[in-house]
């Protein structure tokens, strides 16, 4: 252990001791400056008496020189006691306030040459010009901001290895918590106007994509409001605050936030969204070690998820927003680590029967081949979904009923498609016509199930 | 970054979330310091690889011995600070020593001259980090930017004498860093660890 003197040395209250420090030693400077001029009539320094605790270098006179109508004594009459031939244009006081700008070449050059007259005749300021110009050496852009993401991942699980936490973070909040600090990273890379760049999000609703303007901004806020449905379910505060919601949907509950500040968000909108979700992250640490929490869901208006399907939900559309915001500024940004990617997919492969459920009810897939519905757990129709690419796998999504069990020997249907390009049909970015997918078997049971996947996307 | 309004009550409740051995408070810790730590061993060792070893022994340190940091003596960034300095430079006189053994030329002085240099210029470094952001952006603007002190002025809206005063403030606390203490000691962030 060092001294604990030292430790204080960078405090930025001290700085401002040392700040003040050196306003009083220039003003020393000054003074001392003015007492030369001390004894001149009316001199604005007569006030305070300390001027009187030397004797007058001239006579004081009765009135002011003003008063008199007299000439202003020349400096010699003041008794100056080295009076230079050429006086400078500058005073001491003023050429060492200029030090800072001289060393950093940030003067003009008549500045620069009195000060380097003066520097010849000044011991105090040449030893002080030196230092200062050693200084400027000191100057280096500063390093790049731009950590590895995935060294993030190798030192705290390294750190991890070496001493088991007692209370740790459930695999299942890791997507989050690696996705939300990639965004943070790269919000801390980016300049105060590109806050306000534009930024269009991009859904797919029942009858096809749609799209709502926004700025970088609003997609932070746009995150810490839908974030708020999880923190509302594990009794944070809400982040909404009183502001009435139409409903407690992701979008009614943006907009809500969006209409009740009084001005667009700024980067201001950076540090609550950030303490929000290391605040998730830490409650569902402790939450998940807690019976019953397991059957915590978070409801999305329309429907709720199990708290940690919502926390994986909640990776992707951060990774997703992520992406909005890199292209809106112009900053590569990568897929998410293959293991999170792989949870991410997996969610959307278990929630798609369900979703191709909701849509054949309201007559927009098709309806089921069989008259008959499938029993729960026996195995049904299914189209085999192939994801290509880190993080992929094969999932069997029944076709006809959510409760049936997807079966390879009833596969109708197959489809391949890298990782990536599924997150973004997923997402509402590509539309399912597009997404590049090798395809064959049942035409109609892929557009289902691509048109349900790209139907997963909201606000 | 909101580093500088830091309450030492955050340090403390740190302290008190790794003692308790929360991973979600070692996430936090390395999300607040992880760019400081990386920045100060990288301006050291000059090497990306090496940076990321000591980004790694650091957080290793404080997430193993949280009851080492005290808060009466300051705040958490100075100490990590302080910390990643010592490894790094200890690492430098590690590689350097062994090149040296080797047979890679150079001297003894050599190495301490290399070694002092780096010192100073991480120190500098975490200075212009944690001084007052309106000398680092009259610094930021009239070095980076080459603007005079006068269009620094404008720039910031303030005074000409105002503009000055920040560039020599900011000069003269940068140039602490080439007052290293005694020597084997790392040049102060605070109390080490």
């Amino acid at each position: 252990m060092s001294d604990a003197g030292s430790a204080d040395r960078f405090e930025h209250g001290e700085f401002e001791n040392k700040n003040d420090r050196d306003d009083k030693s220039g003003k020393d400077d000054k003074d001392e400056r003015l007492e030369g001029y001390g004894g001149v009539p009316g001199g604005p320094a007569n006030g305070s008496g300390q001027d009187f605790d030397r004797p007058p270098r001239i006579p004081m006179p009765r009135a002011s020189v003003e008063d008199g109508g007299r000439p202003l004594p020349a400096l010699e009459a003041l008794g100056d006691p080295a009076p230079p031939p050429a006086p400078p244009a500058l005073e001491h006081h003023v050429l060492k306030s200029l030090l800072g700008a001289w060393a950093l070449a940030a003067c003009s050059s008549d500045e620069a040459v009195a000060v380097e007259e003066h520097l010849g005749d000044c011991g105090s300021c040449a030893d002080e010009a030196l230092r200062l110009r050693e200084a400027v050496g000191l100057l280096h852009p500063p390093e790049s901001l731009d950590l590895d993401p995935a060294l993030r991942t190798r030192v705290l699980d390294g750190c991890l290895d070496r001493r088991p936490p007692r209370i740790p973070m459930p695999q299942w909040a890791a997507p989050y918590d690696a996705e939300t600090a990639r965004l943070d990273a790269l919000l801390q890379d980016i300049g105060d106007a590109e806050w306000h760049a534009p930024v269009r999000l991009r859904w797919f609703e029942a009858e096809g994509p749609t799209s709502r303007r926004t700025t970088v901004a609003g997609v932070i806020a746009h995150l810490l409001t839908v974030d708020g449905l999880v923190a509302v379910a594990l009794g944070l505060d809400d982040p909404l605050g009183g502001a009435a919601a139409e409903g407690p949907t992701p979008q009614a509950r943006t907009e809500a936030y969006w209409r009740t500040s009084h001005f667009p968000p700024t980067r201001a909108v950076r540090a609550p969204w950030r303490e929000q979700t290391h605040d998730l992250v830490r409650t569902v640490s402790f939450t998940s070690s807690s019976s019953g929490s397991a059957r915590l869901a978070v409801s999305y208006g329309a429907f709720e998820l199990p708290l940690h399907d919502a926390m994986l939900d909640r990776a992707f559309e951060c990774w997703v927003h992520a992406e909005d915001i890199a292209e809106a500024v112009d900053y590569p940004y990568g897929p998410p680590s293959p293991r999170h990617l792989h949870r991410m997919i997996d969610l959307a492969a278990r929630v798609l029967p369900d979703v191709l459920a909701a849509r054949r009810q309201a007559g927009l897939a098709s309806p089921p081949h069989h008259r008959h519905l499938v029993p729960a757990g026996e195995p049904g129709r299914s189209l085999r979904l192939e994801i290509e690419g880190l993080g992929g796998g094969e999932w069997l999504i029944p076709l006809d009923s959510p409760a049936a069990r997807g079966s390879a020997e009833h596969e109708v249907a197959h489809v391949a498609l890298d990782g990536v390009e599924f997150c973004r049909l997923a997402a509402g970015h590509v539309p399912p016509a597009e997404a590049a997918a090798g395809q064959g078997g049942d035409r109609e049971a892929i557009r289902d199930v691509l048109f349900a996947a790209a139907s997963l996307s909201r606000m | 970054m909101a580093k500088k309004d830091t309450p030492p009550r955050w340090d403390r409740k740190m302290q008190q979330r790794l003692a308790r051995g929360e991973a979600a408070a070692l996430g936090e810790l390395y999300d607040r310091f992880a760019s400081l730590v990386h920045g100060l061993a990288h301006r050291v060792l000059g090497d990306e690889r090496a940076a990321d070893g000591i980004t790694r022994d650091v957080f290793v340190h404080v997430w193993e011995h949280p009851e080492a940091y005290d808060p009466k003596q300051g705040p958490l960034r100075s100490w990590v600070a302080t910390l990643t300095h010592r490894l790094a430079v200890q690492r430098l006189r590690a590689t350097e020593t062994a090149a040296l053994a080797q047979g890679s030329g150079g001297s003894t002085e050599d190495l301490e001259r290399k070694v002092h240099r780096a010192s100073v210029a991480a120190r500098a470094d975490y200075i212009v980090q944690a001084m007052p952001a309106p000398l680092r952006a009259a610094l930021e603007l009239a070095y980076f930017q080459r603007r005079d002190y006068r269009q620094t002025a404008v720039d910031l809206g303030v005074t000409e004498d105002e503009a000055r005063r920040r560039l020599r403030l900011g000069l003269q606390l940068l140039s602490t860093a080439h007052d290293a203490g005694t020597p084997g000691a790392p040049p102060g962030y605070g109390g080490a660890a």
